[in-house]
């Protein structure tokens, strides 16, 4: 059900039934215009809940496509168009957020957890080397026994 | 009258539910056996009633009942029948009726099914699935009734969402629910068993085929959402790592790893307060997804319902379950003794390297998810967090995984030699360089992606191969004879493979082109001629359509004609557009009209996407292994167990 019931109001809210990046947007130079897409595909439309600029129908996520190829003709390199974009929009902008202070949390969770969880592991599974043998438990009751057999001859 | 029914049946089925989590638990603690079997007559009254009340809202959509709000918010005459059937779950207060009909029928299940469990087992989950239901009635009964009636009857509805009046509406939602829902049996078992404080091999085998069931109908569920999203949003995306779609990544990949570590505890009684600890957190999550999807803290394309009210409850209800269950396990969790005994190097290693890699997955996914809401809350930073840190934190460890996935599946029990191991995959080991080589040379990007997931996804099918080969002792006629246990692992890990070849594949060499397609003149894109023939004005039953129609061609030869649509939905005010897709073994042609153009001429998007259909061929082999697992000998032995005499309670350990 993706995008399904987003689309549903930001197209009421704006009634532009255009879809995405349109032919006239596009870039003459294939090589410029693959640049812009991939740029395309990391910046957030701000008024969206969730769509990169490439996918969204909303205008300004137009403007910003056409933004960012009026940069890349300009001659800026990829990082400077995003830091370009980001300088007038926000963080918000980036669906990956700066390395910085507190997003250093969400960059190292997953390998911190990966490497504590290797430490935890170690631990477990040496203890489980050096464990005792469990001592058997008791034999089956008359009851079990009789199951059992019915179980093994019934196949 | 009937909708009025139906609100009784559901409070009806609340008060069920109350007595179903009450009785049988205090039956259960002071071993009086007529308060236990409350529960399964307490379980058959609740799925009935629900079902009852489900049916009288069915009826209403059916009928256009518009007197009921929720009707004339979400239906309308002219909506073809399907749609008016499925569109009683593509709303908010319907989609709540749907999770608990599905939550009451698996304890419906437990109960009718159940019957080799021990008496107090049994009673103990079939309280504790008892307690869910009665959760969620209330917060249906209390927050979303979907009987309201309006004072004035409209004259028509509002219409459904035009981009939910697709066949995937009637699939896709419930498939999904099955696996969410489905979890809570495994919740419900993992509560009962640290309330008797017993927990061995015969529970973990019990509670896998639940879990496996669970996991299966989540599989195709989240294959169906990606492949609706692929054909009907017009880009052809099967996965943007939206919240709600993380909502249900997280409780499949903790489920996959509850059915890795569940067999532990079945061969080799380890790893026991882990499961347990599983269990709880894919149901947790679960519950997580259904508060992120109703509560609208997260912006998601899903928001079902923004009302903070609603979140509150959902808040409340997780808080209860999740940290009422893990107190419970904190008070318990140390009776819980390991028995087995094994070295570094064995599966029961290699299983709990995939427990880490997918419980470290989920946490990636996790954090990602709700970072935007912490970063908010907690440092006042809006941002937002994507597919792109997605993409680079969540790759690498799957990269792991499928890694070691060929060499744990078949390394030995207890004790092994890595060797021994390796040398029955050295075929598989070249195949994969080979298809990676193969990759790398015919794409034209020679990206890395296309290099490592067409020789990681051959690795891993090949492996399973060989995994059988060895299994059937390297002889044909003894293939058949296998376990469909040992079928069921292969076909799962192998479907895997295929899904990732296919992701890889498909991201790596997929061609896209935009542009003014005037009538009558083709154009050229990767080799494909294609001429916009015509485009013609439609009406259908409650839209209109601009159908054009393309003629695809390839060296002269005539591939297919295609016809993508453009629709208009005049009740809702919106337009969709509908792609048509030529699906193939190799490549999917993937054409979509956009609007006419001032100069003449229309819009047209063309896709090439290699390998497309080899994402959810891959998920359903996944869910075919999975399929053929849940029909193995063992757990059909189990089912006709019923007839034993009580066992002879053991001593808790």
């Amino acid at each position: 059900m993706k995008h399904l019931l987003h689309s549903l109001a930001l197209v009421l809210a704006l009634a532009v039934p255009a879809l995405a990046v349109q032919p006239d947007e596009v870039l003459p130079d294939p090589a410029l215009e693959a640049r812009a897409r991939e740029i395309g595909q990391v910046l957030r439309c701000p008024v969206c809940q969730g769509e990169n600029i490439d996918e969204s129908n909303a205008g300004v996520s137009r403007d910003l496509r056409l933004l960012v190829r009026e940069r890349l003709v300009a001659g800026d390199t990829d990082s400077e168009v995003i830091d370009y974009v980001t300088d007038r929009y926000g963080e918000y902008v980036l669906f990956e957020p700066e390395r910085n202070g507190a997003n250093l949390i969400l960059y190292y969770a997953g390998p911190a957890a990966f490497v504590l969880a290797l430490i935890g592991a170690f631990i477990y599974l040496r203890g489980r080397r050096n464990a005792p043998e469990p001592p058997t438990g008791p034999a089956l009751s008359p009851e079990e026994q009789k199951r059992l057999s019915e179980l093994m001859d019934g196949n | 009258m009937i909708a009025e029914l139906g609100h009784f049946a559901l409070i009806l089925a609340l008060a069920v539910a109350l007595v179903q989590s009450i009785v049988p638990l205090i039956g259960a603690q002071r071993g009086w056996s007529g308060w236990m079997a409350v529960g399964e007559p307490a379980a058959t009254a609740q799925f009935l009633l629900i079902a009852l009340s489900f049916g009288a809202i069915t009826h209403a959509f059916v009928t256009s009942d518009f007197s009921l709000q929720l009707v004339y918010a979400n239906s309308h005459t002219d909506k073809p029948m399907l749609y008016k059937v499925t569109g009683v779950w593509g709303n908010h207060e319907g989609s709540m009726l749907l999770w608990v009909l599905i939550l009451a029928l698996f304890g419906a299940c437990a109960a009718w099914f159940g019957g080799a469990l021990p008496p107090s087992l049994r009673a103990r989950v079939l309280s504790v699935q008892g307690l869910i239901g009665a959760a969620f009635l209330a917060f249906i009964v209390f927050t979303s009734n979907p009987f309201t009636r309006l004072a004035e009857a409209p004259f028509n509805g509002q219409d459904l969402n035009p981009l939910l009046q697709d066949p995937g509406l009637a699939f896709h939602p419930p498939f999904l629910y099955l696996g969410y829902v489905g979890l809570s049996m495994a919740f419900s078992f993992a509560v009962a068993a640290l309330i008797e404080g017993r927990v061995d091999a015969a529970w973990a085998r019990w509670v896998r085929p639940w879990t496996l069931a669970a996991w299966i109908f989540l599989t195709i569920g989240i294959a169906l959402g990606s492949w609706w999203a692929y054909y009907e949003l017009g880009w052809g995306g099967f996965w943007f790592w939206d919240p709600v779609e993380n909502a249900s990544l997280m409780p499949w990949l903790l489920a996959a790893a509850l059915l890795h570590s569940a067999i532990v505890v079945e061969k080799r009684e380890a790893l026991k307060s882990w499961t347990i600890l599983l269990a709880i957190m894919a149901f947790g999550f679960s519950l997580i997804g259904t508060f992120l999807v109703r509560s609208g803290v997260i912006t998601s394309v899903h928001s079902f319902a923004n009302d903070p009210e609603r979140g509150v409850f959902i808040l409340a209800i997780l808080a209860v379950f999740v940290g009422g269950a893990l107190t419970l396990y904190a008070a318990r969790a140390g009776a819980m003794q390991a028995k087995g005994v094994f070295s570094m190097v064995s599966r029961e290693s290699a299983l709990v390297m995939n427990n880490i890699l997918l419980a470290v997955s989920a946490l990636i996914v996790f954090t990602g998810t709700i970072w935007p809401l912490v970063a908010e809350m907690v440092w006042a930073r809006k941002l937002s967090v994507g597919a792109p840190f997605f993409e680079k934190a969540f790759t690498p460890f799957m990269v792991i995984l499928a890694i070691i996935l060929p060499i744990g599946a078949m390394i030995p029990w207890k004790r092994a030699k890595l060797d021994r191991v390796i040398r029955p995959l050295a075929p598989a080991l070249i195949l994969a360089l080979a298809a990676a080589g193969l990759a790398w040379s015919l794409e034209t990007g020679r990206t890395l992606l296309a290099l490592v997931s067409t020789g990681l996804g051959t690795w891993i099918v090949a492996g399973s191969a060989a995994d059988l080969w060895v299994r059937a002792g390297r002889t044909p006629a003894r293939l058949l004879r296998l376990p469909r246990a040992d079928w069921g692992k292969t076909t799962a890990h192998a479907g895997l493979g295929v899904t990732i070849v296919g992701i890889g594949l498909l991201m790596a060499g997929q061609i896209e082109d935009i542009r003014v397609a005037q009538e009558g003149a083709p154009f050229e894109v990767a080799g494909y001629t294609i001429t916009l023939d015509k485009v013609e004005q439609v009406d259908g039953p409650n839209y209109f359509s601009s159908l054009a129609t393309l003629r695809v061609e390839k060296d002269g030869k005539l591939i297919t004609t295609l016809h993508p649509e453009k629709r208009s939905y005049p009740v809702q005010a919106m337009p969709t557009t509908e792609a048509d897709i030529d699906n193939g073994f190799w490549r999917d042609i993937y054409l979509v009209i956009g609007d006419p153009q001032e100069g003449g001429g229309w819009a047209v998007r063309t896709y090439i996407k290699p390998f497309a259909s080899w994402i959810w061929a891959g998920c359903l082999i996944m869910a075919l292994g999975g399929f053929l697992s849940l029909t193995d000998r063992r757990y059909r032995v189990a089912a006709g167990a019923r007839k034993a005499a009580p066992m002879h309670a053991t001593p808790a350990e």
